[in-house]
This record gives structure tokens, sequence and C-alpha cells, in this order.
């Protein structure tokens, strides 16, 4: 089955509210390397005009990824995720996501493009806060092949 | 952003990545794909072995940056293109290599471009965070 060019357009859900967790930042910025004292230290941050420990900019990705899943679970999407390839990856940012947040995203398929026999996906997932205020765009380019070879970035 | 020069180099550094920071990454991001920790599994769908999450290079590559920028700046846009993936070998792991530079700066922005290299080859391209005060 070939990825369903109706998916563009489609009406999706905002995920269930995702809570921010401090512990959980902590943890997501030892993963990722990440040194900068506002993203551990709660008193660093706030003296840098935050809340609460400040996420690195990528933890975006866990919550863009419940949009995802949503996307990998439409029956006809035609997407095989052994043949997905994550091409490219943008956060466009209003503001950081920060410990306490609690966070939406709501997806939309906003292209498909035939290349050879793969296709490529764009997708958004723009993530608001409980205010409903903007907080971050979370961009992915997915690449599915069309044979039975897979790979993933 | 003034006291940012256009190609200035404003970090620089390797991060050694073995499969403890792969399982690491993996419980801390939700991204439990076999992949990225199982060789058999790799090894099964035609890759030449376990590979570092592409999310895991972009995130360490942007850490490499902002630790070296006031913790004030405000992150506006950070993307990248994924290229090559980074093999991480069961013993001698791989080390990722992240140079930041200067890419263009105005009154209240600037550009950071980095150049984001795994045993010599480039693994993510057009990366870039756009920054402001």
């Amino acid at each position: 089955m070939p990825v369903n060019n109706d998916l563009v357009g489609r009406e999706f859900p905002p995920t269930a509210p995702y809570l921010v967790g401090r512990e959980k930042v902590r943890e997501f910025a030892r993963a990722v390397f990440a040194d900068a004292p506002q993203h551990t230290d709660v008193a660093a941050a706030q003296r840098a005009g935050y809340a609460d420990v400040v996420a690195p900019p990528t933890f975006a990705m866990v919550i863009q990824d419940l949009t995802l899943q949503q996307l990998l679970a439409e029956p006809d999407s035609g997407i095989v995720l052994a043949r997905t390839i994550h091409a490219e990856q943008r956060f466009t940012y209003s503001r950081p996501i920060v410990a306490g947040d609690e966070l939406t995203a709501q997806l939309a398929v906003t292209g498909i493009r035939a290349l050879g026999g793969n296709a490529m996906i764009t997708s958004d997932a723009t993530i608001t806060d409980a205010s409903g205020e903007h907080v971050v765009t979370a961009t992915s380019v997915l690449l599915v092949g069309s044979d039975d070879e897979g790979e993933d970035a | 952003m003034s006291e940012l020069v256009v190609g200035d180099v404003i970090a620089e550094r390797t991060v050694h990545l073995t499969r403890e920071s792969l399982v690491r990454y993996a419980g801390a991001s939700g991204d439990f794909n076999p992949i990225h920790y199982r060789d058999d599994v790799a090894v099964s769908v035609g890759l030449p072995g376990v590979l570092a999450h592409g999310m895991l290079t972009m995130g360490l590559a942007s850490s490499v940056a902002l630790a070296a920028l006031p913790a004030d700046v405000r992150l506006i846009d950070y993307g990248v293109r994924f290229t090559k993936p980074v093999l991480v070998d069961a013993e001698s792991g791989a080390d990722v290599h992240v140079l930041a530079k200067v890419g263009a700066v105005d009154e209240t922005s600037a550009r950071i471009d980095l150049t984001v290299k795994a045993a010599e080859t480039t693994v993510l391209v057009k990366a870039q965070l756009r920054i402001a005060r």
C-alpha cells in the first residue's frame, strides 16, 4: 500500500496533556549531554528568568512523538515503520519548555511528495501549553521507502 | 547579539558515545527502537550495526552550542537534515565531533551553524540554531 495522500488535511485530535517533570528534564539533559546549568539547576534557571529547569531544545520530540504515533496508527496511512527514515527535523519555539508545563500537541500532515518510489511526508506538531499559548512547533520529514529495505535515523 | 562575530567558533567538543549512551537516551526519550541497542536486529534489517538515534545526535549537537551561550539567550529555531547514521561499536563506541560557529548576526538575533561529524563523515547537514535575546 503506498503512502495515502489523503493524510494531508486530515483532522487529528490533540494529544492528552503531557506534564513536564523536573526530573524528566534532568534525565533528558543528561542523555543529550546538555551541561548548561539551566537544564538541571532550578536556581540557575530562575536567575536566567525561567520558572523552573529548562528542557533542551530537542525535548519537544517526546511530545511530538505522541502525534507520530497517531499518524502510524491510522489504518490507511500506508506508512511502514520498518521502511521509514527520519530525514529532517525542526523545532520553532515561541518560548522554551520548562518543568511544570502541561503540553498538548496537534498533528497536521502538511505535505506528501513522491520521490522516485519513495514518499516524503512532512508533518507539524503544534505544541501549546495549558493556557493554549504556542510553545513550539515540531516539524518532521519522514522518508518512507518503497522496498523492504529498512533503516531508521 | 553584538558580542558574537561572524566566523567565530563559539564551541567545539567531541562527545564519546557508548552503547550505554544509547540506552540512556532510549529511556529519556521513549524511543526504544531495537536498532539502537541490539546488533542482531540492526543486522537483520540490513544495517552495518547498532546506530545512535538521529535525535540523540541532534540533541547533543545543540547542547554543545547552548552551553557556550549565556543562559538567558532564547532559542528561536533549530533544524537539521539527517544524512548519515552514527555507527556505535559495542566495544569502541563512537566519537561525535561538534563545531559551533557564528553564521550570521544582526542586532537582535544570530545564527549558529553546527558542523557535526563522526568517523570523518558529516552526519547532520544544515544544522543551524537561530537565537535571540
